[in-house]
């Protein structure tokens, strides 16, 4: 597999040079990061192209790409379910090999368990991975209900809430581990504009009191915009980061939306993805 | 049960309305039309029996089905049948159900067990089972044993069978979700593929619960002193056409009150099914 993935020198680029390992500050490292996976029938499929990126501890960072890039592939890989093909993907210094309790992952799907109340799907991730059980869980879990605007729905069962409300508590369970780097796979992509944008402002708030770093995979520009610290562009398949921008938008973001600011982030990474998508014809 | 109330996104509760203008429950309805349709069957069958169309050999009138009903009650060979195929059908099915649900598990949650025993387990499942009886009997005698076990291999498909699709069909985004969290495979077993498959495994019970008393009637056609089905083979071959009926209607009453059990057992776990 790895055979087919030619390491290349080094990109020219400053600004994609990737510091160096262990360098104050840095927390997820990835270095020269490709993916390749046996597709149907013959060959193999290059998912992810030499990712270069690191990410400090409490920064909100966003993959953009288009749908199908790899950039789920490569947040798969930060939480430990896939293996890397070559280069080097470090949390902490250590390689990633598996799932860890320091990593929590917030899929597009809420994933309940439609047989637990709202309480105990938010203790499910606490039970599983040991932390905590019986009533230092729920306690933990109530807190966090609170947190997220859903304490007076802890008897509630997951089919009796909205899809936002859904979402709201897989936020929750995925922060009841009290995880250091979460990992959100467009949460928010199946619940209406509305309730997404409430969300949105509630995820900042709830990153910045929780204190997690934050890696949000996002096909929605505006979104990744609002979220990030730091938005990265994927291209097409195979997904490589064609551009990092730093986002600078004045604090708090609430009201950031209308502002020119904010406009002109969002025109010049479209015409980016709009430039990377016509670069490789698909 | 927990009533269910849906709520929008601001918490406030979904008003539901009914299709129907009248506001007669769903429910209420049902069982409105199922007894119409019942009763109607009874005015045809008094109808038939009192001008005489058959005669009594042939088609017995209600007032005769109730007598035989009185003279069965009445004697003491009735409690006899009764115990007979009661503990033929309890011991059947309870072990169907054990052996069902275990095995069920096992092969559902281990490809590999499933790829070893379903060549074997389609086999046994293509014959009618019904034709293993004599077999049985060759086997084990036209004791209890034979009863037991031609009830219990009749009714353990269903059991088990569902409850591996059970198993097999759990979503696999709550399984992601759980290795997310490091979960190991028995806390999966455990927290996932046991309860998603609770329904299934009561849906099975269900549909075992007639299949068992087909299981005990056919055992006491190949012989037996006792029994429900014995009793009704007597009377047939005796043309007591009415204790036939009577037979019958303890068959069908039994059936309901099993099945009934179950559907209650079902509507626990139905509330977050939808």
């Amino acid at each position: 597999m790895i055979a087919q993935v030619r390491i290349l020198p080094e990109p020219t680029d400053e600004a994609a040079q990737p510091r160096r390992l262990g360098e104050a500050g840095d927390y997820l490292c990835a270095r020269n990061v490709s993916i390749a996976y046996a597709g149907r029938g013959d060959g193999i499929i290059l998912a992810i192209d030499r990712v270069n990126l690191t990410v400090r501890r409490g920064e909100f960072t966003c993959l953009l790409g288009p749908s199908g890039c790899g950039k789920t592939t490569f947040l798969n890989a930060v939480a430990g379910f896939l293996p890397i093909s070559s280069g080097e993907l470090t949390l902490h210094d250590q390689p990633i090999r598996r799932p860890g309790p320091d990593r929590a992952m917030v899929f597009q799907q809420p994933g309940l368990l439609p047989w637990r109340d709202v309480l105990h799907n938010v203790t499910y991730g606490l039970e599983m991975s040991g932390r905590l059980q019986g009533r230092a869980a729920a306690e933990r879990a109530a807190a966090l209900l609170k947190l997220v605007g859903l304490a007076d729905f802890a008897k509630s069962y997951p089919h009796q809430l909205s899809g936002g409300m859904q979402q709201r508590v897989n936020l929750a369970r995925a922060l009841a581990v009290e995880p250091e780097l979460l990992l959100l796979d467009e949460p928010f992509a199946s619940v209406d504009a509305q309730t997404r944008e409430t969300l949105q402002v509630e995820l900042l708030a709830i990153c910045k009191r929780a204190e997690v770093t934050a890696l949000f995979v996002t096909h929605d520009i505006s979104e990744a915009v609002f979220l990030a610290d730091r938005v990265c562009v994927f291209s097409r398949r195979p997904g490589r980061i064609v551009r990092e921008m730093r986002i600078r938008l004045p604090e708090p973001r609430p009201q950031a939306r209308l502002k020119p600011d904010f406009l002109d982030y969002v025109r010049e990474l479209s015409a980016i993805l709009g430039s990377a998508a016509a670069a490789q014809p698909s | 049960m927990a009533t269910i109330v849906l709520l929008d996104d601001a918490g406030a509760p979904v008003r539901q309305t009914s299709g129907l203008g009248v506001q007669l429950g769903q429910r209420t309805e049902r069982v409105l039309y199922g007894s119409i349709f019942i009763l109607a069957l009874f005015i045809v069958w008094e109808a038939v029996t009192l001008f005489g169309v058959e005669p009594p050999i042939v088609l017995p009138s209600p007032q005769g089905v109730i007598a035989a009903f009185t003279t069965l009650f009445s004697s003491p060979d009735l409690w006899d049948d009764f115990a007979a195929s009661g503990q033929e059908l309890l011991y059947g099915f309870a072990l169907a159900t054990v052996v069902g649900i275990t095995a069920g598990l096992l092969i559902g949650w281990y490809p590999r067990l499933g790829y070893f025993f379903d060549p074997f387990l389609n086999f046994l499942y293509a014959v009618p089972r019904v034709a293993i009886g004599p077999l049985l009997v060759v086997w084990l005698g036209i004791g209890l044993s034979s009863k037991v076990a031609l009830v219990f291999l009749i009714a353990v498909f269903p059991v088990l069978v569902n409850t591996s699709s059970g198993i097999r069909s759990i979503d696999p985004n709550l399984v992601r979700v759980a290795r997310c969290f490091g979960a190991t495979d028995l806390k999966i077993f455990r927290t996932i593929a046991l309860p998603a498959s609770v329904p299934f495994i009561l849906g099975g019970l269900r549909l075992a619960v007639g299949q068992s008393l087909i299981g005990v009637f056919v055992a006491e056609l190949l012989g037996a002193q006792y029994g429900i089905g014995a009793l009704i083979e007597n009377a047939g071959e005796q043309f007591q056409t009415a204790v036939v009926f009577a037979g019958l209607l303890i068959f069908a009453i039994a059936g309901m009150v099993l099945t009934a059990i179950v559907r209650g057992l079902e509507r626990r776990f139905d509330a977050w099914r939808i």
